[in-house]
């Protein structure tokens, strides 16, 4: 990021960066700082300063069943609603891509599920997937109770998995396009040229050429389903059936501010930021990787 | 624009291309439709089961009920200052932070970037009870900052709970948005800064007059995604908010339903004529702005 | 056998019209080179031709079968584009072998074919890297190869030269003309340099405006050309064109009564018809001061082109160029030419068609000495 030309007043670009580094300090850094003590600490039970306890927390956290619980049902989350909502935007992408009759109408309805806000999303999904009105509930009038995500750990994940998975679709959907339409019109002509059909292109050309993009949503996705699923819990399930669906962030936050145990959030917040960033480095080896292609 | 003149005869994958596009189109937008339809009818036209899939004559009950059984209008209000502070101080932010690295030569200045980029690994979620005591006193950091060079320095606590400062300065550093600030700034050629130089012109009236015209794209694109994202906000708000007058409206949609799942049943029309509420003004953003919006979310795509 | 026929064509992209009523016979084996300023509908007509773009009106037979309803695979046509579109992610190999990987071919008797293309445009060292790691002109062998492996009935060319760099384009243009010779496939290529066209082609269409302004022999079409168009973008310097009026059977003048000499057995003219005089800068003569009919030019500075010297003039008030080989020449000096009736185009100012007797001959100085 070298230029040749610039700048000399080194107070002024002190002052420009400042108010920036100010708010990073204060409410990034600094809360991460205090997460890492809280987690290496315990507060006595009737005040009083934090005490250092070490590896603690952690060992109790793993020796939890309920915390397992909540990986297991967060890795499952992550993988079902990642798989959907990649495979449903892949598609569709495709689909698009091909220009037919129509497609600018479609393709801008598809945006729409991603300006909305993930309580929305989880209150309309709750609605049309209630047992007792809706539309879903329609099939417990074949059996009581066919289908109850009240009451049905896995009906409840299913709706989550499905709210999380129609607003990410769209957002996938985006980059898919984004990057089919990026791929040189002449590719495409050139491989319809040398005999290969819609589906024949699609399979040698497009998607081997979508792969950093896939990737790239991969990883985006997983680290979406541990990080922003909260609003669509919190208002659906509530982490229930029976912590059917306790993801990790929501066990943080129930932890925290409902069981207010300080010291056990904040060693499930050292854990969950290790996983982001560890998706994170895996996510900046991508750019390296595209970097390659282009 | 792409022209699809290639000649192909495929009409049964052309019909499973439409069947598909159709399946699509209804899988985005039934959602939002039932939300509008039932927030249309009376409470036990909305709880049969099918419901119904015309609208009903209860709009205007059900939207004018909401609008006042939480004061959801001032909610809306709440939201939409929240929307705006942090879009408005998140591109600033951003544009004056890479304008400092990018036109300025100190040796800070990766530092800088990389300590700004390196909270994409710190979001709200991991960080939030602490993130919640710093709100709680935003004092605090700044007293051990002193402490740390041997004073003590006696500021009284400064609370940010239930305050406007509160909800909208925490979620206004961005590391994409000056990431992508950045990105920009580097296109700008170095004949330009040059040029302006000797026109005699110092570094703000250079960034005032030619990079901020310049940026006019790329300020849209930002700022289209912003205010989606920070419309949207829920943990934040929900956590520093105990006020119901600062509540805003996307959290406020806890408040209107009674506990998932278990309790008594929702009012649904209500529920749904506040989440269409809810979902109504990003929604806009999007549908008006959608070339800025593709081009900010693509682009922000690190 | 793939003659081409081209009836009647027409292109539009809803409202605006980019062909107007092509009608074209390509032979068989015969290299073709469409020309045309870019916009002319040059590179439209080679996709239509491919099945890359629909056809509007008209239709187009190769191998005197009509085309217009076929895919690109089935119409026995192989294009080589002009930024090669190869694929980034496949090697040489597969990038060459493709066609014949989606035939559905043995993957030893595609992998022998690979290997004797590759021996035929030099890439038989490179066939397992990446189009990335390949120079400009290896990328456009590789698009060649893969055109030639499917053995097509007809080449396209779609201005595969025009990124690559001064030097290689002349080597590249060497190595298509030695193909064709060596492969008779019938070969239409698209170009907006006129020198790559004189160079390859057995016959020039000129296109200007969606319409064909003439085709021809380059030979041809240098030395007759039909329209002012085709005038002034063949040859270069360009052919000089100066605006006059005819005042009598045998002579023109110019806005400042400059006076030009015509042979009226050449040209069909009325009096006071508005014309514009071509006339190539090799074909003006340099004579002594005072022979007849001369005109003395100031010359303003002349460009030193090696073989030879390019002396910038004016006649009547317009730019006027002539070109001299070794010739001293001085600028603010005077020159003194002629402009030989023999050589002297005319061209109708409102249509731009020529304006000559029928049987009479045109010719520049060159081909009437040869």
């Amino acid at each position: 990021m070298d230029r040749r030309a610039t700048f000399s007043n080194l107070w002024l670009a002190g002052a420009l960066v400042a108010p920036q580094i100010l708010l990073v300090v204060v409410f990034f850094y600094w809360p991460t700082l205090q997460a890492l003590y809280w987690a290496f600490s315990t507060q006595p039970p009737f005040g009083g300063t934090n005490q250092w306890v070490g590896w603690q927390n952690f060992q109790q956290i793993f020796a939890d069943a309920v915390y397992w619980n909540s990986v297991r049902v967060s890795i499952i989350f992550a993988i079902l609603s990642t798989a959907l909502s990649i495979g449903m935007a892949l598609l569709l992408a495709l689909m698009i891509d091909r220009q037919l009759a129509g497609h600018k109408a479609y393709r801008f309805v598809y945006f729409w599920p991603y300006a909305i806000a993930a309580p929305a999303v989880g209150l309309a999904f709750r609605f049309i997937f209630a047992p007792d009105a809706g539309f879903v509930s329609a099939i417990n009038q074949l059996a009581p109770n066919l289908w109850n995500p009240a009451l049905k750990g896995w009906d409840a994940m299913i709706l989550i998995v499905i709210a999380n998975s129609w607003k990410m679709m769209a957002y996938n959907f985006i980059f898919f396009l984004a990057a089919l339409q990026s791929i040189p019109r002449g590719l495409i002509e050139a491989a319809a040229m040398d005999g290969s059909g819609v589906l024949r292109r699609a399979r040698d050309i497009q998607i081997p050429l979508l792969a950093p993009t896939l990737f790239f949503l991969l990883v985006i996705n997983v680290t979406e389903s541990f990080v922003d699923s909260f609003g669509i819990v919190d208002i659906t399930t509530g982490g229930g059936p029976a912590r059917a669906t306790d993801l990790m962030v929501f066990k943080i936050y129930s932890d925290g501010f409902k069981g207010l145990d300080y010291s056990m959030a904040a060693a499930q917040s050292i854990v969950l930021m290790l996983l982001v960033i560890g998706l994170t480095f895996v996510q900046f080896r991508y750019i390296e990787k595209r970097v390659h292609y282009a | 624009m792409r022209d699809a003149g290639l000649i192909e005869r495929a009409p049964v994958l052309n019909a499973i291309t439409h069947v598909l596009m159709i399946a699509g189109l209804l899988i985005a937008a039934f959602p939002i439709y039932v939300v509008f339809i039932a927030s249309t009818h009376d409470l036990p036209t909305v709880n049969r089961v099918p419901m119904p899939l015309w609208p009903g004559d209860h709009l205007v009950q059900n939207y004018t009920t909401v609008w006042n059984k939480s004061d959801f209008g001032a909610k809306m209000i709440n939201s939409l200052i929240v929307a705006t502070g942090v879009t408005i101080g998140k591109i600033t932010l951003a544009a004056l932070t890479a304008f400092s690295i990018v036109f300025f030569r100190y040796r800070a200045r990766m530092l800088i970037f990389w300590a700004i980029f390196i909270t994409l690994m710190l979001p709200l979620e991991v960080r939030i009870v602490p993130t919640y005591a710093v709100a709680a006193d935003v004092a605090e950091p700044l007293r051990w900052l002193v402490w740390l060079f041997g004073f003590e320095l006696g500021i009284a606590p400064i609370n940010l709970l239930n305050t406007y400062t509160g909800l909208i300065l925490p979620l206004v550093a961005t590391a994409t948005g000056t990431f992508l600030y950045r990105q920009f700034f580097l296109t700008i050629p170095d004949t330009l800064v040059e040029a302006a130089r000797m026109d005699g012109a110092g570094p703000l009236r250079f960034f005032r007059e030619h990079l901020i015209p310049l940026s006019r794209n790329n300020m849209a694109a930002l700022a289209t995604i912003m205010f989606v994202y920070a419309w949207n906000q829920y943990l934040w708000p929900l956590l520093i908010t105990t006020d119901a007058r600062m509540a805003t409206a996307t959290m406020q949609l806890q408040k209107i339903v009674p506990g998932p799942l278990f309790g008594q049943p929702p009012v649904w029309n209500e529920a749904m004529a506040a989440t269409l509420l809810v979902m109504v003004p990003p929604l806009l953003v999007v549908i008006f702005m959608q070339g800025a919006f593709v081009r900010g979310l693509v682009a922000t795509d690190k | 056998m793939a003659d081409i026929a081209i009836r009647n064509v027409e292109k539009s992209y809803s409202k605006t019209a980019v062909l107007h009523g092509i009608n074209l016979e390509i032979i068989d084996g015969e290299f073709l080179v469409i020309l045309g300023p870019s916009g002319c509908g040059k590179s439209t007509l080679l996709r239509m031709i491919a099945g890359l773009e629909g056809i509007t009106r008209g239709e187009i037979a190769i191998g005197g079968r009509v085309v217009n309803a076929l895919e690109p695979r089935e119409r026995g046509c192989a294009m080589v584009f002009q930024n090669y579109a190869l694929y980034p992610h496949m090697t040489v190999g597969e990038n060459i072998g493709y066609a014949l990987k989606v035939a559905g071919l043995p993957k030893v008797e595609r992998e022998r074919r690979v290997a004797e293309i590759a021996q035929i445009v030099g890439l038989e060292a490179f066939l397992a890297r990446r189009p990335s790691e390949l120079s400009g002109g290896q990328r456009q062998r590789v698009a060649m190869g893969r055109a030639m492996i499917r053995e097509p009935k007809v080449f396209l060319f779609d201005e595969p030269l025009s990124n690559l760099d001064a030097k290689l384009r002349v080597q590249m243009r060497l190595e298509i003309r030695r193909l064709h010779q060596r492969l008779k496939a019938t070969s239409v290529f698209v170009t907006h340099d006129q020198i790559e066209a004189m160079s390859l082609a057995d016959r020039i269409v000129v296109m200007n405006q969606g319409r064909i302004e003439q085709a021809g022999p380059p030979r041809q079409l240098y030395a007759e050309p039909a329209t002012r168009f085709v005038a002034s973008f063949l040859g270069a310097p360009a052919m000089n064109l100066l605006p006059a009026t005819i005042v009598a059977k045998d002579r023109a003048r110019m806005a400042d009564g400059t006076e030009i000499a015509l042979d009226p057995g050449r040209f069909v003219v009325e009096i006071g018809q508005a014309v514009e005089i071509g006339i190539r800068p090799e074909d003006v003569m340099i004579v002594w001061p005072g022979s007849e009919g001369a005109h003395a030019l100031e010359v303003e500075f002349t460009e030193d082109m090696g073989s030879s010297r390019l002396i910038h003039t004016r006649l009547g008030g317009m730019e006027f160029t002539v070109l001299q080989p070794t010739a001293q020449i001085e600028a603010q000096s005077t020159l003194h030419i002629n402009l030989p009736e023999n050589v002297i185009h005319l061209f109708d100012a409102r249509t731009g068609s020529r304006l000559i007797r029928a049987g009479a001959t045109i010719g520049t100085l060159a081909s009437a000495a040869a």
